[in-house]
């Protein structure tokens, strides 16, 4: 009981939380019953996975498409799905690959 | 600024992975959209909602811009506290004057409903802020209630569709027109499918010289009943068969945007949500019937505005 009062007592004035951005912890990619797989050979980094994607999966470096954070992409396929090339293909998860 | 998305990939993120959204929601992406397209910092007061108990599960958060969690009703009077607060310290010269812009999250239950009146409250006083509303037509965060953004003859858990009732039995409010009826600068309705036509309006809202409001039409898979994946396509047949028309008033004149065409049946946009199964049988075709009507009419209304300028 009095470890649960400390506990209480140890949050901060108004709830201020101040740590920007640390839901990143949270691997939401548990949640995927299929990965997206892109093809990169008909890729043309138009970025519209990217700025479609609900959960910021699309990893971009330099104007440049480079692949999927499967720690959190949940494999909702609308990556899939808006991609104007149809170059991104959900492939359900088998974990003994 | 030109809207480039390879350009835009070059700002710092505004939220975070690891939140609580169901995969496929569209409320992180609009988000996303909109604090991607300000040119200024952004100081954000959010409404009771999914995206709130999804994007702030204490200790943690998504943000990565600041945001105030608010109650459900007071989202907008929030905001114009952040707004009078910052003033007053830069006329008391305790904070230097500042490019920022405070954007106001909010469903369609806060907005529509819960919070109609504190929205309206400042509007009249002219607090200088982006108003968004999330319309998934519905309250999805407590469990797919009905709301008063929610089509007549929608299947919720609050508006069954049996033998006693087809679904919701009244029509849903146009919200859109009514903030449009307070005269402020800039108010407009996105999806967040067209997202060039979406973050243009964001530029313009934050451009305005007095308070700005988007209703964002934001499909809820969960609460709708069609695959994840979907999301984006049942956004583009609502625009496409009318039920969402794109648009924006400027200074009391109205502009279609995007394609200002109507190209499909409402069946079309339904057909594609499990909510509207019942409206796809016979016994309920006169209903059907009904609210296509209703679509071409407002649609005709709209069109009207838009010509006569007012
Ligand atoms: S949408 Fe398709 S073509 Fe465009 S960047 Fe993504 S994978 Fe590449
Ligand atoms: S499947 Fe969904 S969550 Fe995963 S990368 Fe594609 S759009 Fe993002």
């Amino acid at each position: 009981m009095t470890s649960r009062i400390a506990e209480w007592k140890r949050i901060s004035a108004g709830g201020l939380v101040s740590n920007p951005g640390s839901s990143e912890r949270v691997q939401t990619g548990a949640w995927r019953t299929r990965r997206p797989v892109i093809d990169f050979s008909q890729c043309t980094h138009c970025m519209i996975c990217w700025v479609m994607c609900p959960d910021t999966s699309m990893q971009v470096y330099k104007d440049r498409l480079t692949g999927v954070d499967l720690a959190h992409c949940k494999g909702c396929g609308i990556c899939a799905s808006e991609c104007p090339k149809h170059c991104i293909q959900m492939v359900p998860e088998d974990r003994r690959v | 600024m030109t809207l480039k998305l390879q350009a835009l990939t070059e700002r710092p993120e505004t939220l975070a992975s690891g939140h609580g959204l169901c995969p496929g929601c569209s409320e992180s992406v609009v988000v996303r959209m909109v604090l991607m397209a300000l040119a200024n910092p952004a100081v954000v007061s959010l409404a009771t909602g999914c995206l709130e108990v999804s994007s702030t599960r204490f200790p943690d958060t998504a943000w990565k811009v600041p945001v105030i969690h608010s109650a459900f009703e007071n989202a907008a009077s929030t905001a114009s506290g952040i707004e009078a607060a910052y003033k007053a310290l830069v006329r008391k010269g305790r904070m230097a004057e500042r490019p920022l812009t405070f954007v106001v999250f909010a469903g369609d239950g806060a907005t529509y409903d819960i919070g109609l009146q504190w929205l309206s409250g400042a509007l009249e006083r002219r607090h200088r802020f982006v108003y968004v509303c999330l319309n998934n037509e519905g309250y999805m965060n407590t469990g797919i209630q009905r709301s008063g953004a929610t089509l007549k003859g929608t299947w919720t858990t609050t508006t069954p569709a049996g033998a006693a009732t087809a679904g919701k039995v009244d029509w849903n409010k146009d919200v859109t027109a009514i903030v449009a009826a307070h005269g402020i600068p800039y108010v407009a309705q996105a999806a967040v499918h067209h997202w060039k036509d979406l973050m243009t309006k964001v530029r313009k809202a934050e451009a305005a010289a007095g308070p700005s409001f988007i209703n964002v039409f934001a499909p809820c898979n969960r609460g709708w009943r069609h695959e994840p994946e979907d999301t984006m396509n049942v956004s583009r047949l609502a625009v496409e068969s009318g039920a969402w028309p794109l648009y924006e008033v400027i200074d009391g004149a109205w502009h279609m945007t995007g394609s200002g065409r109507k190209t499909r049946p409402v069946a079309d946009y339904m057909r594609a949500q499990g909510r509207f199964k019942h409206l796809m049988t016979e016994a309920n075709a006169g209903l059907l019937a009904e609210i296509q009507a209703r679509i071409d009419s407002e649609w005709v209304r709209l069109q009207k505005r838009c010509a006569s300028g007012v």
